[in-house]
């Protein structure tokens, strides 16, 4: 099955109200290309749930949001994002704030086709008072309470990594896959950015079959985008983009705000917006992160 | 083991910090921020070398690696991969100490890293978000560093957000007990404190050199329990100064208390 598309026959699959979960962690391997032909469309009222970074940001000061399911949203080292903040202190979108790991145990249940996973996390804090919709549950078999994490089901799911074949055999070659996983099982439907096209042979090499994460029956869609992380990393063929993130967040505080960003940078296509930022071979050439 | 008459208040930091993981056995040390990571460092140097700790990005190390720029021939001392989502499987088994620095802490010990001011639904200063607080604090024990030990930190009240458990008994879990809560030490650039008073109130551990019972007070919104005999905080010994000096190349410890005080202001 050849599941190749572009990055608009995936936007086309998105409806208004969707739940859309987002892979990658803060400002690392986002997809952010597809976020970007979101960003184009005339999406809205999305529920986004992710580790977020300027993923979230950009969709929430584009007015595409209706509310976010959060543990945090930041770009590492410029820890509060600049857009997410405003929409926040603006009171312009409704929130599910939960810890990291909480995320993670629903998008768990989500991939397991269960309502709940019991846990510790989040007794005792503000996550469970914020939330009604979390509930605090008895054990069967002790006496303790326990929050029922619920499940996270996603409408879609949208990830970028580094190769893919175009039957949706997808590798993160990178240190971490994060939660991409989950993200990938949570979702009815899973779209994939990758840096790299390749051929079904590239994986008969158990080495690179071992970085593969998921089965391709979980991915729907692939669409080769060289370079589609950017600003964020996509370690270890290219850092994040210090630059581009610190005018990202200038722009929040000047008078043209994240119209001005998007007048510079966005353009009608991925193409445009590469050539806005200087070209596919300087993105590639930013160095990895030294933590 | 001699000990330095030259140090840096964030050396001393740094140094009475590392006691928090000094008798911790073999668990993951987590310092976010400069003055954690380096207090984590300096113990798996020094006191605790089965300690356990992770390149911040995906790889657990058998040896911290020195922070910021490290020469192109520098290889890491990797020994297993360590990817966030095996974090959590090690964050829920209890075998970890983390050392943070949240914005507000209250008087129960909990803590705040999400929102500040106006209403939760438009709140007037909006931060990172509970991160991983709420799972660290139920979890396993707990440390927080504060450069800037002042009464918006140690805020009188609430947090405005609850992000990790305190010993607060109107949120006391069923069937749990405040002893469930594990919040060791509380180091600043005035003092090092813990939740060791009666009942669990905050209470006076040392004081750094120069600082007065009534300095911390002042700039605390609720009451410390003082013991009748408060010491000072131990200096660094020069062996303790040198790994520190090893660890941290490019000097951002300098960077982490306002004007980089001296340690010993007397």
């Amino acid at each position: 099955m050849n599941k190749q598309m572009t990055a608009a026959q995936v936007v086309a699959q998105l409806e208004d109200g969707m739940t859309i979960g987002i892979g990658g962690w803060g400002p690392r391997r986002k997809p952010m290309a597809l976020v970007r032909e979101v960003l184009r469309s005339d999406l809205k009222d999305l529920t986004i749930v992710a580790y977020g970074g300027a993923d979230v940001g950009m969709l929430c000061a584009a007015g595409k949001v209706k509310k976010v399911v959060f543990a945090f949203v930041s770009l590492d080292f410029i820890p509060l994002e600049p857009y997410f903040r405003q929409a926040r202190q603006s009171g312009s979108i409704e929130v599910m704030e939960i810890d990291e790991g909480m995320m993670l145990l629903g998008l768990r249940a989500a991939s397991w086709g269960i309502p709940y996973i019991p846990t510790e996390v989040g007794l005792g804090t503000d996550v469970i008072n914020k939330n009604p919709d979390i509930k605090v549950i008895d054990s069967p078999y002790d006496d303790k309470e326990w929050v029922a994490m619920p499940a996270l089901k996603l409408d879609v799911s949208l990830i970028h990594v580094d190769r893919a074949d175009e039957r949706g055999v997808c590798q993160i070659a990178g240190p971490d896959f994060y939660m991409d996983d989950w993200f990938a099982r949570a979702a009815a439907k899973t779209f994939v950015s990758c840096d790299e096209l390749v051929d079904t042979s590239f994986f008969h090499d158990p080495a690179q079959a071992r970085l593969v994460h998921w089965e391709r029956s979980v991915t729907t869609g692939v669409v080769p985008i060289p370079g589609g992380a950017h600003p964020s990393s996509c370690t270890p063929l290219y850092g994040f983009d210090v630059p581009h993130f610190k005018a990202y967040a200038a722009s929040a505080k000047e008078e043209s705000g994240f119209q001005g960003y998007v007048d510079k940078f966005l353009g009608a296509s991925e193409e445009e917006y590469q050539k806005n930022v200087g070209g596919l071979d300087a993105i590639r050439a930013i160095a990895l992160p030294t933590y | 083991m001699t000990a330095a008459t030259d140090y840096t208040l964030a050396e001393l930091c740094i140094v009475a910090a590392s006691q928090a993981f000094a008798n911790e056995g073999e668990v993951l040390a987590t310092g976010i921020g400069v003055v954690p990571r380096l207090a984590a460092s300096l113990a798996m140097k020094t006191s605790n070398p089965d300690l356990m700790m992770t390149d911040s990005e995906a790889w657990m190390l058998s040896e911290p690696n020195p922070l910021g720029a490290r020469p192109a021939d520098f290889v890491p001392a990797t020994e297993s991969w360590m990817g966030f989502s095996r974090i959590f499987d090690n964050v829920w088994s209890g075998r970890r100490h983390a050392m943070l620095g949240p914005t507000q802490i209250d008087r129960f010990g909990q803590s705040n890293t999400s929102a500040l001011g106006g209403t939760y639904e438009k709140p007037k200063t909006m931060m990172l978000g509970a991160r991983g607080f709420p799972g660290n604090s139920i979890s396993h024990p707990n440390s927080f560093f504060v450069p800037a030990h002042n009464t918006r930190v140690f805020m009188d009240g609430e947090c405005d957000f609850v992000s990790s458990i305190g010993y607060n008994p109107a949120r006391l879990p069923k069937g749990h007990s405040l002893d469930d809560v594990d919040i060791r030490l509380v180091i600043t650039n005035l003092c090092v404190m813990d939740f060791g008073g009666p009942d669990h109130q905050v209470r006076l551990v040392s004081l750094h050199p120069g600082v007065t019972v009534e300095e911390v007070q002042e700039n605390t919104a609720y009451p410390i329990h003082v013991p009748d005999d408060v010491p000072v905080t131990t200096a660094p010994t020069t062996e303790q100064l040198a790994v520190i000096a090893a660890l941290d190349p490019h000097n951002q410890r300098a960077y982490q208390i306002k004007d980089n005080p001296p340690g010993n202001r007397a």
